[in-house]
């Protein structure tokens, strides 16, 4: 993320959401179900903007308070199991950057999970028109 | 509530099925062309902000939008169009001079169109530019007349400074001030990954830049503005500005809120002043005075760069041009009256000047009888649009073309042309901090080296087509050329036939 | 209403051949005569000719003129010129013979001059840019006049017909040259003058030329810059004007003439040694109008040599075979061989690579410089 060139147009938020709400046309994807919520929020300063998303820690205190086992790290990506997931919400709250959400149904967590299932390239990647945000691999 | 006479040129559509309400428009849109309602949560156009720059259309996420020109009409008048209606009515109002940005939009003849290239059949053959070597390095500068050599046959004479292109293509003078840092950035970027080479405009040259001084000509204007020894000997070339083909006989004017603390520094001038480039250079009154500046900056140079002479393209522009090569200058750099503005008052660029094409024919031609063509390099300007243009231009005897607008919209610019307002959505001719940061030059450098790669591909296709594998033997090369629809006089001073003779 | 050369470009294909005997033997033109023929298929008997060297011993330090005159007033005209300017110290009409197929002939008039003396003086000009002012006044000036050959000791012969049959109405088994080139030409329209036929002269320069130039107006229009004029619109006009350039009013020598008519890509300069490299592209630099490209391979005598040279994509064939003194360049093998079978040597030069061949005599001594 590169906050130089953030522009605020929360474009990503919404792809964000749309990718994760498994429709296939935008617009029915915000008609159905206003209860979205993106894996990633823009933060608005006074002249810097920044969108803030899982910073997918290598050692995440998500992980570490999870009463099911349910968060683990694969290749690098942090990963909630739903299935584990009880919803009890401890990731939300340790979550030192609030990248930890509610699903729409409210019984489990998610997070980023830089758009794996979705094809590779993580959503915001693509459609941010700025380049302000990029996937970069860390070693 | 005073009587508002002006309709709305311009109407924005939003699709209400394919609205997320993702807002983005309104939060993209510095003319607050749209704006949402929290309260019925609702968003709302308003007509009569939007210049039409297409920013909340091409970030709308859904496509919902998109801008089309009012129908609503005055009683329809041949002679009083619409558009000269409502110019009288601001007028009326403001009791100002009206200004217009970009370059001269009426219908008057492209001459680009109405020329047309040759190809080889049968009696030679086309070359393949994937094949074979196909060249566009060009040279810019005045050339030896007369080769000398010593006793063992070796040359002893040394050429002049020139500037070496890998193709001819350079991009035209755009001050920082006018456009905005990241715009100068990805221009100078891109200039240095493609060889060749972008032009400071009479706004000097930012700390940040100095860099790129290789790849950079360095203008001196009437203004002055930010001119100095360091800034001289950081370009590559320095070009006099005598005039500008958008508003040929007159100055600049930066005004003083786009004078910032980056700006000041680099005009050197106060924050918050008026930057004025006035009308004519002061202590240039005449031809002699040109060739007293143009000796000054080479001295202050050591001789060691070449300098341009640039001038609009106006009605006796042969004969100037003939007095600027035999005034030192390296190069005569002319601007057509289709030529790109930042600001200018809107009659002057929809009425003074010449089309670039007919001013290029006609200074080749003259600089040739008069046997001083190979004093200086032709560079022209003045909307080259693509790069078939650029072929024209060169077989019309250019030895390469400044691009500006087309510079401009490869980086986003969309000719709203309203630059004036200082409002860009693109963060090209803005300097609020907000907006200029919607141009990362890592992108726009990329797109600019894109373009002229694509272009410099088209120009050798077109060359291996007419069997010249080198660019220098298209310039001037006028057999190439073909008019189409060209009266007789026209084709005179174009120097060409009719197509079909 | 056909267009003639001059008022219209007209394209052709061709063959050329030369010969150049190094120690200056004298050989009959009907040699170069039979070589050509061997390439009718060439040419499509619209034009061609030959130049010799050495042929005028006996006048050798006087200008020999061969002019076309379309009527007599031009010839009246012009001699009344001439007498201005020049000594004539000879005038005969050239010794033809009747040939079938050569028709519509003008009158074909030689003369051997000097520049009178005063005049010379008086016009502050070099001898040769005396010479060739004149020359070129006299082709764009009077009506129905041509002057085809201007040099010392050597003569052009050119006419619209196939070259051999050519050859025998300009009778030139009476000429013995130690040098000669010949031209067929095929070109692609209808062309009936004999001033556009080939070879194409400017004082002792001569060139054969087979090819389509596609610089050609970039080419012309910097020439016409120093004075020439190019009033046949041919390719080979204009080759002959910028080695004219090159040569006598910048001194460069034949091989840097080549290096910038068919300079080396830009790729291959940026490998050359630096001096080389600087050298090289000071030239392409300097002289970039007249880089020539498109396909052509031409054959240019001057006093005392022949220079070969193609474009430099090689878009053209040409070859060069050597057998003792003498180095042959044709079109196609099949022409040297028809007169001289048992070559020590035949290869194809490669494009832009000058082959020049001077006479011994000529050696050491600076050529042009």
């Amino acid at each position: 993320m590169n906050e130089e060139w953030c522009l605020g147009c929360h474009l990503c938020e919404y792809f964000c959401a749309f990718v994760n709400s498994g429709e296939k046309y935008m617009p029915k994807a915000f008609a159905l179900n206003r209860q979205n919520v993106p894996n990633i929020t823009v933060e608005e300063g006074d002249r810097i903007n920044f969108a803030v998303n899982c910073r997918q820690c290598d050692e995440p205190l998500c992980k570490k308070g999870c009463i099911t086992g349910a968060i683990s790290v694969k290749d690098g990506v942090v990963t909630i199991d739903t299935e584990k997931c009880v919803g009890c919400f401890t990731c939300i709250l340790s979550c030192p950057y609030g990248a930890v959400v509610p699903n729409k149904e409210g019984k489990a967590a998610k997070k980023c999970e830089l758009c794996i299932s979705n094809g590779g390239i993580p959503a915001c990647v693509t459609n941010c028109p700025n380049r302000a945000i990029v996937l970069e691999e860390v070693y | 509530m005073p009587i508002n006479y002006i309709y709305p040129e311009y109407e924005i559509i939003r699709d209400k099925n394919k609205c997320i309400k993702c807002k983005v428009c309104v939060r993209q849109c510095s003319n607050e062309a749209h704006t949402y309602d929290e309260e019925l949560d609702c968003l709302y156009e308003h007509n009569e902000r939007c210049v039409n720059c297409h920013r909340c259309v091409a970030l709308c996420p859904t496509r919902a939008l998109k801008i089309v020109k009012t129908d609503h009409t005055f009683r329809e008048n041949y002679n009083f169009t619409g558009e000269l209606i409502n110019e009288i009515y601001r007028q009326a109002e403001s009791g100002g001079v009206l200004l217009s940005s970009m370059g001269n939009p009426k219908p008057f003849p492209v001459y680009w169109d109405k020329l047309l290239i040759n190809a080889s059949q049968v009696t030679n053959p086309s070359i393949d530019p994937l094949r074979e070597p196909m060249e566009t390095k060009v040279f810019l500068g005045k050339k030896v007349s007369k080769v000398e050599f010593d006793e063992n046959g070796e040359v002893i004479t040394k050429g002049y400074p020139n500037l070496e292109l890998s193709m001819p293509i350079l991009f035209s003078a755009m001050s920082y001030g006018s456009i905005s840092k990241n715009a100068h950035e990805a221009l100078a970027r891109a200039a240095q990954e493609l060889g060749i080479y972008y032009n400071t405009g009479e706004g000097g040259l930012h700390k940040d830049f100095y860099k790129y001084g290789k790849n950079t000509i360095v203008q001196v204007a009437s203004g002055r503005f930010g001119v100095h020894k360091g800034y001289l000997e950081a370009g590559a070339a320095i070009e006099i500005k005598m005039g500008q083909g958008a508003k040929p006989g007159i100055g600049g004017h930066l005004p003083g809120e786009k004078i910032g603390e980056d700006i000041s520094a680099t005009r050197m001038i106060p924050q918050g002043t008026d930057a004025i480039s006035p009308a004519p250079h002061h202590d240039i009154y005449s031809i002699e005075d040109l060739r007293q500046l143009v000796y000054s900056l080479k001295e202050a140079t050591n001789y060691e760069k070449p300098v341009i002479v640039k001038i609009a393209a106006v009605h006796n522009v042969a004969a100037i041009a003939s007095g600027i090569a035999r005034s030192g200058a390296d190069i005569i750099a002319i601007d057509g009256f289709r030529g790109g503005t930042g600001a200018a008052p809107t009659r002057i660029r929809d009425n003074v000047g010449i089309p670039i094409e007919l001013a290029l024919a006609a200074v080749d031609q003259r600089l040739r009888e008069e046997g001083i063509r190979n004093e200086v390099s032709i560079v022209i300007a003045g909307s080259i649009r693509n790069s078939a243009d650029i072929v024209k231009a060169v077989a019309l005897g250019a030895d390469a073309v400044y691009i500006g607008t087309a510079a401009l919209l490869a980086i986003g610019c969309h000719l709203c042309r309203d630059c004036q307002s200082g409002k860009c959505n693109w963060g090209i001719a803005t300097q609020r901090e907000d907006l200029v940061k919607r141009l990362n030059p890592d992108i726009a450098y990329k797109r600019l080296v894109n373009l002229l790669t694509a272009w410099n591909h088209e120009i050798m296709e077109m060359m291996g087509g007419m069997g010249i594998n080198s660019i220098e033997a298209l310039r001037g090369n006028r057999l190439m050329l073909r008019g189409v629809g060209l009266n007789e006089k026209e084709l005179e001073i174009f120097g060409i036939k009719h197509a079909g003779e | 209403m056909i267009k003639r050369e001059g008022e219209i470009r007209i394209p052709s294909g061709c063959a050329i051949c030369g010969f150049i005997n190094k120690s200056g033997k004298k050989v009959s033109g009907d040699v170069i005569v039979k070589s050509i023929s061997y390439m009718h298929d060439r040419s499509n008997g619209l034009g061609g000719g030959f130049a010799g060297y050495g042929i005028y011993p006996e006048y050798k330090d006087l200008y020999a003129f061969h002019i076309f005159f379309e009527d007599l007033n031009a010839r009246v005209e012009t001699e009344r010129f001439l007498e201005k300017y020049f000594d004539i110290v000879n005038l005969s009409r050239i010794p033809v013979k009747k040939v079938k197929s050569i028709t519509d002939s003008p009158l074909i008039w030689r003369y051997f001059v000097e520049p009178i003396s005063t005049k010379l003086a008086a016009s502050q000009l070099d001898e040769k840019e005396y010479v060739v002012q004149k020359v070129l006044k006299i082709n764009s000036d009077i009506k129905g006049a041509y002057v085809f050959s201007s040099g010392k000791n050597m003569g052009v012969f050119k006419a619209v017909g196939f070259p051999e049959d050519i050859g025998e109405f300009y009778r030139l088994e009476e000429y013995e040259g130690y040098m000669w080139t010949a031209h067929g030409r095929y070109p692609t329209n209808t062309p009936g003058w004999w001033g556009g036929a080939h070879p194409f002269a400017l004082l002792d320069h001569t060139i054969v030329h087979n090819g389509e130039i596609s610089s050609y107006d970039a080419n012309r229009r910097f020439v016409e810059m120093f004075g020439y004029v190019c009033t046949l619109l041919t390719d080979t006009e204009v080759i002959t004007y910028i080695f004219d350039y090159l040569t006598r009013r910048q001194n460069l020598s034949y091989t840097d003439v080549a290096n910038i008519i068919a300079a080396p890509f830009w790729e291959h300069i940026e490998r050359m040694e630096p001096n080389q490299r600087e050298k090289f592209k000071f030239f392409r630099n300097t002289f970039s109008s007249l880089l020539i490209t498109g396909p052509f391979s031409i054959l240019v005598g001057f006093e005392g040599g022949l220079m070969a040279l193609n474009d430099r994509l090689k878009l053209r064939s040409m070859v060069a075979a050597e057998k003792d003194d003498t180095l042959y360049v044709a079109s196609e093998e099949c022409a040297i061989r028809a007169i001289c079978p048992d070559v020590d040597k035949i290869w194809s030069p490669k494009g832009g690579e000058p082959i020049i061949a001077t006479l011994y005599e000529k050696e050491g001594a600076s050529i042009c410089r």
